[in-house]
């Protein structure tokens, strides 16, 4: 259904003007952020359409801070994160979703309340509780209190339990034991849940930001984001085609990443928000 | 499926996550309920239980209501907005449209950028000698406003960034609902004659109202924990005009390392939540939140 | 490089005592904060500086650790302190020396201080940079990037406005009426050039010491337990600093971004600005105009802060550690590293030795720009210097904030101020 009548052309076209409009619009930061940073800092302030390109801020960028080491802090904690809740939030939906035991609901309406209250809400406590197990300025700090995610737990447990049980119970009688179904069974019927579950996550946590800047100190543990606002805040004066050009690099993978899987990723995105 | 065994089984499945939603929320929300009650330690002064004296000066705290007032501004504004320009992009990119895949991606691409990258790139357009916004505004006779720095238009500016990264994310779930609807509805709508706007109101926009749900928890709770932008773009100035209770927590308790105070903040903050979650349990038809 | 190298060592055999062989026996590991945005062209003059170090004292090793700006290494330092990992030393600024002694995490030097050489070292830095490095008489902070504010004018401006390129504004009046002629608007009467741009987000309140300063008012004591904002003179400096665009329309309106200031100032948007003379060299390096640096001119006398960091040594290293830290820091403040370091960044050398070197006598030859922080130092006053230090500064800063959007006026802003400190400081009274 759309907002087009087939039969009113003029109204079509004004359509299409307008979805054309603000797609512009929503564009627009983007594009102006992308030719300042090809620019020289000089055309900052006046736009020259044939002003020279050039690839300095990139160069600048890069070797102003350590982006390469921010790059693989980043990707080491989003695939960290992605591995644990996979296999934990795997489990604990599967207890909730096939098993009857006593608490369960109440377990589970507890588990929901991350939902609302997510670990960055509770900076300071959580700061000190990684303080007690002396893992600040870790890696591992950062992903902590993610490991667990009620969202998570909540989407896989929907989609095991429209999973008929006709397929558990013919695992069963092969003499499947229980991690064998949820392997065997289970994991593989909700593969594209999976998959939007992923993408979802890992676009949350690339871009995460206050946590781990409380949680980090120093270059090896940084992530991207941390290191992007810590760059950008220099005492002696902004460069903003610098600026503009390190913020692309950063983001850069996730914005290439979605341009080439753009129907995969909108395609996920929908499935894990349906219901 | 019952039995000790199973219980067992069953037990040991949740028992990590468990443990770690314990360790990292539950717990937390204890243990701020009650460092809320003492005063913080410091090296000279340990902590002694103050009773309700951090919750008396926070009710005096000029700082803490703006923050308050303006956390309720700024979630009062972006949310709906953010929903009604969801909703519209849905419905642009749901039907006939040519270019649609673009159009999806110019709507998409802010929600996978770091909030703080794009707040880098706004605060350079709100520039106000030579920013984007500024040159934008020329022709129109609006010149030189110092967007950032005037305490009228600081809000409304953040509140902008929000809705530009939010909208598309939030249009997706409403793709899906739409994508949800039979045509068979449209057809028989045209068929007796039914206007456009009269199918949307009386047909489409309900059979969305689950997902405006949803989207509309996502997007009240996203307005209380999404702070990146104030970082970069106003430091919570001019004068706390764009300070929101998550981010004077963060200054109380890490700027001012007063610990008993940014605990007391965070009750508050809590209670905002929990009261959301209420409200959404109570509007909730329990068909659609569980199944 | 190889230049300093070859001086420094001879400029260290020469004044260093000798140093025991037990105490670089075993390796220490010297870990210094430093505010600054990790690259950039700082990080690269202090890496090597930390070489340098090594290479004349081996059995020390220097591990900058660079963590964003002032107020983001402070927190950063403290909660590595809290969480039990121990920095051997920092730089951070030199208005957190009470917020570092409350939370007990510095030593005072005066225990590093032995030798003859060592107690004239700690003689030769400016009284300026001293007087809020002390308490009780104990000297707990040793100055390294010191800076003034100063005002930058674009001299082309000023000829094109008819004004004397070679003489900046020498009072309150005279920069007012300055401006009033450099504010330059076109077609459409927007603002193409504002005659006077003055920051006022993030670092207000140093600034705005310049103009109580110039305003023959202190706003703190030295006890760091007394703020004096709602002194009738701290008033009148914020009105008059909110006329300037209210009256004169010759400062843009609102708040100012501190971080945008040196390039609207480069682009041509400002003629004058307040800016930390840390600043010199960036814009020298990249001015295609020429341009000018002055003292701030006073509202009723000269005057101006002090500011930027100093080294710290914290509690809790081992002696050994703490040793090196003092042995770094001494290498650190020598007068020709001082010198290399005025230089090279614009801050001032900390101490009148750096001056007589060649490097900086040869450098402020050509450059005389260079000295004008140097000379305002006989004017300057410690910046706002008190118990919770950051907590008391905010009261203020969003005073003036609200002063400059017009949101109250600047009596009840400053008023309201001085309450919330007040109320915050009576507990160390």
């Amino acid at each position: 259904m759309s907002l087009i009548d087939h039969h009113d052309t003029t109204g079509e076209w004004l359509e299409t003007l307008a979805a054309w409009m603000l797609g512009l619009l929503w564009l627009l930061p983007l594009l102006f952020a992308v030719w300042t940073a090809f620019h020289p800092s000089a055309y900052v302030a006046t736009f020259d359409l044939f002003a020279p390109l050039t690839l300095e801020n990139f160069a600048t960028a890069w070797n102003a801070a350590p982006f390469a080491r921010y790059f693989l802090n980043t990707v080491l904690l989003v695939t960290g994160i992605l591995i644990a809740q996979f296999i934990l939030c795997t489990l604990a939906a599967f207890a909730f979703a096939r098993f009857d035991f006593r608490g369960r609901d109440f377990l589970f309406a507890l588990v929901l309340i991350q939902l609302m209250v997510s670990p960055d809400i509770l900076i300071l406590e959580n700061y000190i509780t990684i303080r007690s197990l002396g893992l600040v300025d870790t890696l591992p700090a950062i992903a902590l209190p993610y490991l667990a995610s009620a969202f998570g737990i909540f989407l896989l447990r929907q989609t095991f339990k429209s999973i008929p049980k006709d397929f558990e119970e013919a695992a069963r009688i092969e003499g499947c034991s229980t991690l064998g179904v949820l392997w065997r069974v289970y994991i593989p019927l909700g593969k594209p849940i999976y998959l939007a579950y992923g993408l979802v996550l890992v676009s949350f946590h690339w871009n995460n930001y206050l946590w781990p800047l409380i949680i980090t100190n120093s270059v090896s543990t940084r992530p991207l984001t941390v290191g992007l606002a810590i760059f950008a805040s220099p005492d002696q004066g902004i460069d903003w085609s610098v600026i503009c050009a390190a913020t692309l690099m950063t983001s850069g993978p996730l914005l290439i990443a979605f341009l080439l899987f753009q129907r995969q990723f909108v395609q996920s995105f929908m499935r894990a928000g349906v219901r | 499926m019952t039995g000790s065994r199973n219980s067992l089984h069953a037990w040991l499945l949740v028992f990590p996550a468990c443990v770690l939603l314990a360790a990292f929320t539950h717990i937390p929300i204890i243990t701020t309920f009650i460092h809320s009650f003492y005063s913080t330690p410091r090296p000279r002064r340990p902590s002694r239980f103050v009773g309700l004296d951090n919750y008396e000066a926070m009710l005096t705290d000029p700082i803490f209501w703006k923050a308050l007032w303006n956390n309720a501004v700024y979630a009062l504004t972006s949310v709906p907005i953010s929903i009604a320009l969801a909703m519209i992009m849905a419905l642009f990119v749901n039907g006939k449209l040519r270019g649609k895949g673009f159009v999806r991606l110019a709507y998409f691409t802010p929600t996978v950028l770091p909030m703080i990258a794009v707040a880098n790139i706004w605060l350079f357009f709100y520039n106000p000698q030579y920013g984007l916004i500024d040159q934008l505004l020329k022709p129109f006779g609006i010149v030189g406003v110092n967007w950032l720095g005037t305490q009228s238009t600081a809000l409304w500016c953040l509140i902008v960034v929000a809705v530009w990264k939010e909208a598309g994310f939030f249009m997706i779930f409403y793709l899906a609902a739409l994508q949800n609807i039979s045509p068979d509805l449209r057809e028989a709508a045209s068929i007796e004659g039914t206007s456009r706007w009269t199918f949307f109101w009386r047909i489409t926009f309900p059979l969305l109202m689950p997902t405006t749900l949803f989207v509309m928890v996502n997007a009240v709770i996203n307005a209380f924990r999404l702070v990146d932008h104030i970082f970069v773009m106003t430091g919570g100035g001019p004068d706390n005009s764009t300070s929101v209770l998550l981010f004077h927590i963060y200054t109380v308790g890490f700027r001012f390392f007063d610990q008993a105070y940014a605990a007391t903040l965070t009750m508050v903050l809590l209670a905002i939540l929990a009261l959301i979650a209420i409200g959404q349990f109570l509007l909730t038809d329990k068909r659609v939140h569980y199944e | 490089m190889t230049k300093l190298t070859r001086r420094t060592f001879s400029a260290l055999a020469l004044t260093t005592p000798f140093i025991s062989t037990a105490a670089i026996a075993q390796e220490a590991e010297v870990r210094m904060y430093f505010p600054v945005a990790v690259g950039g062209p700082v990080t690269k003059i202090i890496d090597d500086y930390a070489a340098a170090f090594e290479k004349v004292n081996p059995g020390i090793k220097i591990k900058p650790v660079y963590s964003g700006d002032y107020i983001q290494t402070i927190t950063k330092v403290l909660t590595a302190i809290k969480g039990g990992d121990v920095p051997e030393t920092a730089i951070l600024l030199a208005a957190d020396l009470f917020t570092l002694f409350d939370e007990d995490v510095i030593v005072p030097i005066d225990g590093f201080v032995k030798t003859d050489a060592d107690k004239a070292w700690l003689a030769s830095f400016y009284p300026a940079f001293m007087e809020n490095a002390k308490i009780d008489g104990k000297t707990f902070a040793i100055p390294f990037q010191r800076s003034t504010p100063v005002l930058y004018y674009n001299k082309d401006a000023f000829k094109a406005a008819g004004l004397d390129p070679n003489k900046g504004p020498s009072n309150w009046t005279e920069m007012r009426e300055m401006a009033k002629k450099l504010t330059k608007k076109d077609a459409s009467g927007a603002v193409t050039q504002w005659g006077i741009q003055i920051p006022s987000d993030g670092n207000t309140g140093w600034l705005f010491t310049g103009m109580t300063t110039g305003n023959a008012v202190r706003l703190s004591n030295a006890k760091g337990n007394q703020v004096s904002y709602d002194d009738p003179k701290v008033i009148e400096a914020a009105s008059n600093w909110y006329d300037l665009s209210r009256v004169d329309a010759s400062h843009p309106p609102g708040i100012i971004s501190w971080g945008a200031t040196p390039r609207d100032f480069l682009e041509g948007k400002a003629a004058m600005i307040w800016h930390t003379t840390g600043n010199l060299t960036n814009i020298r390096q990249n001015a295609k105009f020429e341009f000018g640096v002055a003292w701030l001119p006073g509202m009723r006398q000269n005057g101006a802060p002090t500011g930027g960091g100093n080294f710290y040594v914290f509690k809790g290293t081992s002696a050994a550690k703490q040793e090196a830290a003092f042995k770094f820091i001494k290498f650190m403040t020598q007068p020709d590293i001082a010198a290399d370091w005025s230089v090279k960044t614009g801050y001032v050398a900390t101490s009148a030795a750096a001056y007589a070197t060649p490097t900086l006598k040869t450098y402020t030859d050509g450059f005389s720009q260079a000295i004008v922080a140097r000379d305002q130092l006989q004017h300057a006053v410690p910046e706002l210097t008190v118990h919770e230090n950051q907590r008391v500064t905010k009261f203020m800063n969003d005073a003036i904030q609200a002063t400059l959007t017009g949101a109250k006026p600047a009596e009840a802003a400053m008023k309201q101020a001085q309450a919330e400190a007040m109320r915050v400081l009576a507990a160390y009274k």
